[in-house]
C-alpha cells in the first residue's frame, strides 16, 4: 500500500460548515487503481485517481466513456464486477475509515444506507417485475426492519418528495408504466430513502430528453441542499456541470487530468483536454461555423501509450509528452493539471 | 383476459381437427391389414374379414372413413376397438396412470433441474459447475431407452438383490406413488438436463442485469439479491419450458410406460399403432394434442403473472 503523500494533498477548499481547511473530508479517494482481467489482457481502467468530497458539496467527475469515472464510483460503492475487477492499490476513506479494508458485511452496512447511488438508465436499473413501491419500501424493510405498511407509507412520502404526481395511487405500478423522468425520480427516491451522507449520481440524465434533464438536475440539487449530503455527479456533459457543481474533476484514460473549482475551469481551463471539451460545446454565437471536435480517438486501455495518455490528440504536444507521464501539477491552491505545458494552456497560446 | 382465453380456446378447434385428420391419415397409410393382424400367423376366415371390414367401414374410401369417425366424435362417440371396447372407456381407465407419471416427472424435473441449475449458476466456472454441466451432457446424450433399462436393472433389480429391500418397483403401478418414482425419473431425465442448463444460463444472465447491480448498491444482502431480485426474473423462461415440456413428457411416456409396464395411454398407444386400432390411436394422440394446447395456454397466462410487462387484451 502506498503510504507516501499523493502529489496533490486533500482539497484545500474552505469548508463552509467547519470553516477550516485540511480536516478529514467526508469521502476521500486516494491513489485508486482499478484493473480488469480480460481475455485480451489486463485493462487498467483507473490509474491513481484521488479526489475528496466534503459534506454539502457537489463534485462533478467529467470524462468520456472509458475514462474511468464510473469505475471509480463503482469502486466506492463496492459493486465492481466481482471476479474480473481488482483494486491493486489505493484507499477509499469514508469518514476516515478505509472502505477497501472493511469486511463485506461491514461494507454492506455502508452501501445504500450511508453511500447511495443513482444509475444512468432507470428503466434497466429498476427491477421490471416488482412494483416501484416495493422497491422503495425494500430499503426500509431490509435496512431498518420496518413493517410492510409503515415502509409503504414512507415510500409514498419519498415519492411525494421527488414529486411524482399521485404517489399513493402509483405505489403499485411497475417501472415500465412510468415515463423516463418519473423512473429516474423513483431511482432518486430509492437512493435518498435512508438519508445517505454521500450520493453518487452516475450520468443521471444521460438517458433523458433535455427538458426532463433539467428537472432531474434541479431535483438532485434540491435534495442535496435539503439534506446537506455530499454528491458526486458523474457526467460527460459540461453543460450539466456548471449549474450544480462546486468543483470538478476531469478524467481521461483512467487518470485525473485536471481538478479545480468549477468556475475556474470554465474561465481558464488548464489542460488541453478540458479546453477541447469546452470548445466543442455548441454555441449560438458561433452558429454556422464548423463545430470544434477533439481529433483522434480515446486511448486503448489495454495498451496505454507511455507518457501522457492525451498526447496523441493534443495540440500542445512536445517531444517529452510521449515519454514522460505528467504528474498532477499543483498549479494553484485549489487546482491541479496533469499537463507539462499547463502554463501555455492557461495563457491560451496555441489555442 | 377472458376474451383472450376464449380466443385461444377457439383457435384450438381447427388445430384439433387438423391433428385428427393427420393422424387418421397416417394410421390409414400404415401397411398391413388390421383384421388379418388380429389373427397373427393364422389365416383369417374370409367371411369374418368381410363382415368386420363392413362393420368398421374399412372398404370405404379414406375421407368417408374419416367422416364416419369425426361425425361420431362430435356426438361423443370416439369409436370402438376391433374387440368392441369403447375407445373413451380405454382412455378413461388409462389416462390417470399417464397423468400420474407425467406430473411426477414434471415435479422431479422442476425440483432437480432448477435446483441443480441454481447451484451451478452460483458456482459458475468452478469444479461443481463443470461437474453439473458434464453430467447434464451425459443425460442428454443417452437415449431414454438406455437410461430406462439400465436404471431398471441397477436401481430396481440389482439393488434389491444385494440389499433385500425393494427401493424402486420395476413394473406396474401397484405401489402407488412409489412405483412411479423410477419411471418418472427416467422419463424426466433429458428434460432435467435441459432445464438444469437453462436455469444456469437464465440465472447467470439475470445476475448480470443492471437491476441486480442496483439491488446490490441498495445494500441488499446477497441472499435477497439472488433469491428475490434475480430468481423472479430468471424464472420466466423456465416456466415456459416446464409448461411446454408437460406435453413432451406425456408423449414421451410411450417408451417409459412400455419399459416399466405401466398401464397408461403411452403403452396403449404403442399397442394400438401395432394393431392398427385407428380410433384408439387418433383418440389418444388428439388427447395429447389437447394437453399440449392447454399447457401452452396456461404457460402464456402464467407469463403475464410472472412478468407484469406482458398484458393480454
Amino acid at each position: 500500500m502506498n503510504q507516501s503523500t499523493p502529489p496533490i494533498p486533500a482539497w484545500g477548499i474552505p469548508d463552509p460548515v467547519r470553516g477550516v481547511t485540511g480536516t478529514e473530508p467526508l469521502l476521500a479517494v486516494d491513489d485508486l487503481h482499478v484493473e480488469f482481467a480480460t481475455r485480451r489482457g489486463t485493462v487498467k481502467a483507473v490509474n491513481g485517481v484521488s479526489y475528496a468530497l466534503n459534506p454539502g458539496e457537489t463534485l462533478a467527475v467529467l470524462g468520456e466513456s472509458g475514462s474511468g469515472k464510473s469505475v471509480t464510483a463503482q469502486a466506492i460503492m463496492g459493486i465492481l464486477d466481482a471476479p474480473q475487477a481488482r483494486i491493486p492499490r489505493g484507499r477509499i476513506r469514508f469518514r476516515g475509515t478505509d472502505l477497501l479494508r472493511l469486511k463485506e458485511d461491514a461494507r454492506a452496512q455502508v452501501r445504500g444506507r450511508r453511500i447511495a447511488m443513482v444509475f444512468q438508465d432507470a428503466l434497466s436499473a429498476l427491477n421490471p417485475v416488482f412494483t416501484v413501491g416495493s422497491q422503495i419500501a425494500e430499503m426500509f424493510r431490509v435496512h431498518q426492519g420496518t413493517s410492510r405498511r409503515d415502509a409503504e407509507a414512507r415510500a409514498v412520502e419519498l415519492m411525494d418528495r421527488v414529486r411524482i404526481p399521485g404517489a399513493r395511487q402509483r405505489l403499485h405500478d411497475y417501472p415500465h408504466q412510468f415515463s423516463g423522468g418519473m423512473r429516474q425520480r423513483i431511482m432518486i427516491a430509492m437512493a435518498i430513502a435512508l438519508d445517505p451522507e454521500v450520493l453518487i449520481a452516475d450520468e443521471p440524465t444521460t438517458a433523458l430528453d433535455v427538458t426532463v434533464q433539467a428537472q432531474i438536475m434541479e431535483l438532485l440539487a434540491e435534495v442535496q441542499r435539503d439534506s446537506g449530503m455530499g454528491m458526486i455527479l458523474i457526467t460527460h456533459d459540461l453543460g450539466v456541470v456548471a449549474d450544480v457543481a462546486d468543483k470538478i474533476v476531469v478524467m481521461y484514460g483512467g487518470r485525473i487530468v485536471e481538478n479545480a473549482l468549477v468556475h475556474d475551469v470554465y474561465r481558464t481551463p488548464a489542460h488541453p483536454y478540458t479546453k477541447g471539451l469546452l470548445k466543442s460545446i455548441p454555441r449560438v454565437d458561433r452558429k454556422g461555423r464548423e463545430l470544434y471536435a477533439i481529433s483522434g480517438t480515446p486511448p486503448n486501455l489495454l495498451d496505454m501509450p507511455p507518457g501522457c495518455a492525451f498526447a496523441p490528440r493534443c495540440p500542445y504536444r512536445q517531444d517529452n509528452c510521449t515519454t514522460e507521464a505528467p504528474p498532477l501539477y499543483r498549479i494553484g491552491p485549489t487546482r491541479g493539471s496533469a499537463c507539462h505545458y499547463w502554463r501555455e494552456v492557461l495563457d491560451g497560446s496555441h489555442g | 383476459m377472458g376474451r383472450y382465453i376464449l380466443r385461444r380456446l377457439l383457435q384450438a378447434i381447427p388445430v384439433l381437427l387438423g391433428a385428427t385428420l393427420l393422424i387418421y391419415a397416417i394410421v390409414f397409410a400404415l401397411p398391413g391389414d388390421p383384421i388379418a393382424s388380429m389373427y397373427g400367423d393364422k389365416r383369417a376366415p374370409e367371411n369374418v374379414v368381410n363382415a368386420m371390414r363392413e362393420q368398421y367401414h374399412l372398404n370405404d374410401p379414406f375421407i368417408v372413413q374419416y367422416w364416419h369417425y369425426i361425425s361420431g366424435a362430435f356426438q361423443g362417440n370416439f369409436g370402438r376397438t376391433f374387440a368392441g371396447v369403447e375407445v373413451s372407456s380405454i382412455i378413461a381407465s388409462k389416462f390417470q396412470v399417464t397423468l400420474n407419471l407425467a406430473f411426477t416427472a414434471l415435479v422431479m424435473e422442476a425440483v432437480i433441474g432448477v435446483g441443480l441449475g441454481l447451484y451451478a449458476a452460483l458456482r459458475r466456472g468452478r469444479a461443481q459447475d463443470t461437474m453439473v454441466l458434464a453430467s447434464t451432457l451425459v443425460l442428454i446424450s443417452v437415449p431414454t431407452l438406455v437410461t430406462g433399462f439400465v436404471l431398471q436393472l441397477l436401481l430396481g433389480v440389482k439393488l434389491k438383490q444385494s440389499t433385500g429391500i425393494e427401493f424402486f418397483p420395476i413394473s406396474g403401478v401397484a405401489d402407488g406413488l412409489h412405483s412411479y418414482l423410477l419411471p418418472a425419473f427416467v422419463l424426466a431425465g433429458t428434460s432435467i438436463a435441459y432445464l438444469t442448463r437453462l436455469t444456469r444460463t437464465s440465472l447467470a444472465e439475470t445476475l448480470r442485469a443492471d437491476y441486480i447491480r442496483t439491488a446490490v448498491a441498495k445494500g441488499m444482502p446477497r441472499r435477497r439479491v439472488v433469491g428475490r431480485h434475480a430468481l423472479r426474473n430468471a424464472l420466466i423462461p423456465l416456466v415456459t419450458y416446464l409448461g411446454a415440456d408437460l406435453g413432451t413428457l406425456m408423449g414421451g411416456a410411450v417408451i417409459t410406460e412400455t419399459i416399466f409396464n405401466l398401464p397408461g395411454i403411452g403403452q396403449e398407444l404403442f399397442r394400438s399403432v401395432y394393431e392398427r386400432q385407428q380410433p384408439v390411436v387418433v383418440g389418444i394422440v388428439t388427447l395429447l394434442v389437447l394437453v399440449y394446447i392447454l399447457a401452452n395456454l396456461i404457460v402464456d397466462l402464467l407469463y403475464a403473472v410472472l412478468d407484469p410487462r406482458i398484458r393480454y387484451e
